[in-house]
């Protein structure tokens, strides 16, 4: 059962971690081309802050040419390094944290195996364009400096093995541009933004993101349900579920992704009919079925890297049974080390015996004395859970996630009563397709905008 | 700092609205314009290539092979007209007003409020420059259907949560 009361306690030396994250943040709103007083104090705040770590002394000479407004790409990686490590550390405490409230044990982390050589070429010319970025600031931004990411992503984006950099910069270019000129913004999204930078500055060192499959994975999975991920130019569904090894071992927590580039037009149910063919297990998620799998690669943190040919159909299996019966049983995955984030934590639980309670700040479930606010905003809208169902729910299967300073729970499904009958509703329930009315039509107009699409790059692209 | 301001996931751009998409494949607020590609009525071959430009209104119309647009003479032809109806459809008009920096009417002004400012500000014919780069930068949207899925993980998505607000 899940201890809500935990995650309300302070957690110690989480608001000075974020109080240094926060005045860097502030560093980047104005730049660092000429840098002022107090982004001289929020240089020097981050780099006090890992002066105990190994990395102290790169960046306190970072921190220092910064201020001197003659910090060059080296010395933005360490200041990205640094901020990433402080958050690495918030994500550490939380993620503890959770572990307790759900009563969980973490699991270890062993390097893998580094996988293929990634060219330098365009990751150095990323890295050059996001140091541009930190010298004009957020409230500097233009078209002209924003419009240099779109050559980068170009390169990139064909190549399979830079999709993690080119799904990143692409988002956050797009949001760069919708956001010009940075003068006149009313308001910095500051975390984000310095969030994406940091991000983007450490996956282009080379090596970041080549991991390899630590495993291969054999036994049945018992989906709990689906995390979509959405901007204009890229989709990703994460499959949630818990994996029954064939040779009795402990059950784990485990992810099944597929994403994909798309134009911006590609929206709703047209997310759903990108991702399908390419992975079956979306069309067991619609089905309330299992899969049964032979050999699937997996890697160290619990993602199986999916392929058809590795899975098979199973037997009809209720995500609340699985919510009920196998999810306590399971053991998490350990966090690559590079991911540790708080916006990466998203760890499934299931929660009944709440209220839910409609208030000023949007849903709330209370639960053990404690309010958990409930995140309905990504519940997708191609699909038949709505923020009226959660609110009317019993029981919810969620993430539970971290932002903004507190926890928060991502309903994936929830028992609900309509028309007077207990029902379960899946957030991801239209993935593998639907018979629905309401998701009909939605896939009806969904599958004209992609023919149309298709039909203008088949008879303009190749010319 | 805010809480919106501290939010890692805070939604900066709304997702773009589901509209049909025969007539105007292609629309977009990029490059300081209201841009895009309108399918030809008659020629299945044929695509016009309209921009609008923010704040002085700005505007070009030609075809792909670059030949003039025959309605675009001295006001917005039915191209643009379009263009601006299906800018309004897939990103709501505020979204577009605030883009083109046009100040709208109080009450409910939609699309029609939106031309008409523009309009009756008698906007200039800008030359056919902008033509090529948004025709590339359409070839560019179509791309991205040919570009293979794949079942690695992307921890990065994390930072794009879906939204039900939209534009």
């Amino acid at each position: 059962m899940m201890r809500a009361d935990l995650l309300a306690d302070p957690v110690d030396g989480l608001d000075e971690a974020l109080a240094a994250v926060a005045a860097f943040d502030e560093v980047l709103v104005g730049g660092l081309l000429r840098p002022q007083p107090a982004q001289a104090a929020g240089l020097a705040g981050l780099a006090a802050a890992v002066a105990g770590t190994p990395l102290a002394a790169k960046v306190a000479e970072a921190a220092e040419k910064a201020v001197a407004g003659a910090a060059d790409e080296d010395h933005f990686v360490a200041l990205a390094a640094a901020r990433s490590a402080l958050l690495g550390s918030v994500h550490d405490a939380l993620t503890d944290r959770v572990q307790q409230a759900a009563g969980r044990t973490p699991g270890e982390w062993t390097a893998p195996a580094p996988a293929a050589q990634q060219p330098a070429g365009v990751l150095a010319a990323a890295r050059s364009w996001l140091a541009d970025l930190a010298r004009c600031g957020w409230r500097g931004i233009d078209h002209d400096v924003v419009s240099g990411a779109a050559q980068v992503v170009g390169a990139m984006l064909p190549d399979p093995a830079l999709r993690r950099q080119a799904a990143l910069l692409d988002g956050f270019a797009a949001e760069l541009a919708a956001s010009c000129p940075g003068s006149a913004l009313e308001r910095v999204p500051a975390r984000r933004w310095a969030d994406l930078w940091s991000r983007g500055m450490l996956l282009t060192l080379p090596g970041a993101t080549a991991a390899a499959p630590a495993g291969t994975a054999t036994g049945r999975l018992l989906p709990l349900g689906v995390d979509l991920h959405e901007h204009a130019t890229a989709v990703q569904a994460q499959v949630h579920g818990v994996f029954e090894p064939a040779d009795g071992g402990t059950p784990l927590l485990v992810r099944a992704s597929v994403s994909a580039p798309k134009p911006d037009t590609v929206v709703g149910a047209g997310l759903w009919q990108l991702l399908r063919p390419h992975m079956s297990l979306l069309a067991a998620v619609s089905e309330g079925r299992s899969m049964d799998l032979v050999g699937m690669p997996v890697t160290a943190e619990g993602d199986l890297l999916w392929s058809d040919a590795y899975a098979r159909q199973g037997e009809a299996a209720d995500a609340f049974s699985t919510a009920r019966v196998a999810l306590p049983t399971a053991a998490g995955g350990p966090t690559a080390p590079l991911d540790r984030h708080p916006a990466r934590i998203a760890v499934p639980v299931f929660l009944e015996g709440y209220t839910a309670e409609t208030g000023d700040e949007g849903l709330v479930f209370a639960l053990a004395g404690q309010r958990l606010a409930v995140d309905t905003d990504r519940i997708p809208a191609a699909g038949p859970l709505t923020p009226e169902a959660v609110a009317a729910s019993v029981a919810c299967i969620g993430l539970l996630r971290w932002d903004a300073g507190s926890f928060l729970v991502q309903p994936l499904a929830v028992e609900t009563t309509v028309r007077k009958k207990p029902v379960a509703v899946q957030a991801g329930a239209w993935a593998g397709g639907t018979a629905d009315k309401a998701g009909v039509k939605a896939e009806k107009a969904a599958t004209d905008a992609a023919a149309v699409l298709r039909e203008r790059a088949g008879r303009l692209l190749r010319k | 700092m805010s809480d919106w301001e501290r939010s890692s996931t805070v939604r900066v751009v709304p997702p773009a609205r589901a509209r049909r998409l025969a007539k105007v494949p292609f629309v977009e607020l990029a490059d300081g314009r209201l841009q895009g590609v309108v399918s030809s009525g008659s020629d299945i071959e044929r695509v016009y290539v309209s921009s609008v430009e923010a704040a002085g209104f700005t505007f070009a119309c030609s075809t792909n092979n670059n030949r003039p647009c025959g309605g675009a003479r001295g006001y917005f032809c039915n191209h643009i007209r379009a263009l601006i109806g299906e800018a309004v459809l897939q990103y709501g008009v505020e979204r577009v007003a605030r883009y083109m920096r046009v100040d709208l009417p109080d009450g409910e002004p939609g699309v029609i409020e939106l031309h008409g400012a523009m309009s009756a500000a008698r906007p200039a014919q800008g030359d056919r420059a902008a033509a090529a780069p948004v025709f590339s930068r359409f070839l560019r949207h179509l791309a991205y259907l040919e570009l293979a899925p794949t079942t690695a993980p992307l921890p990065e998505m994390q930072w794009f949560p879906p939204t039900r607000g939209v534009a």
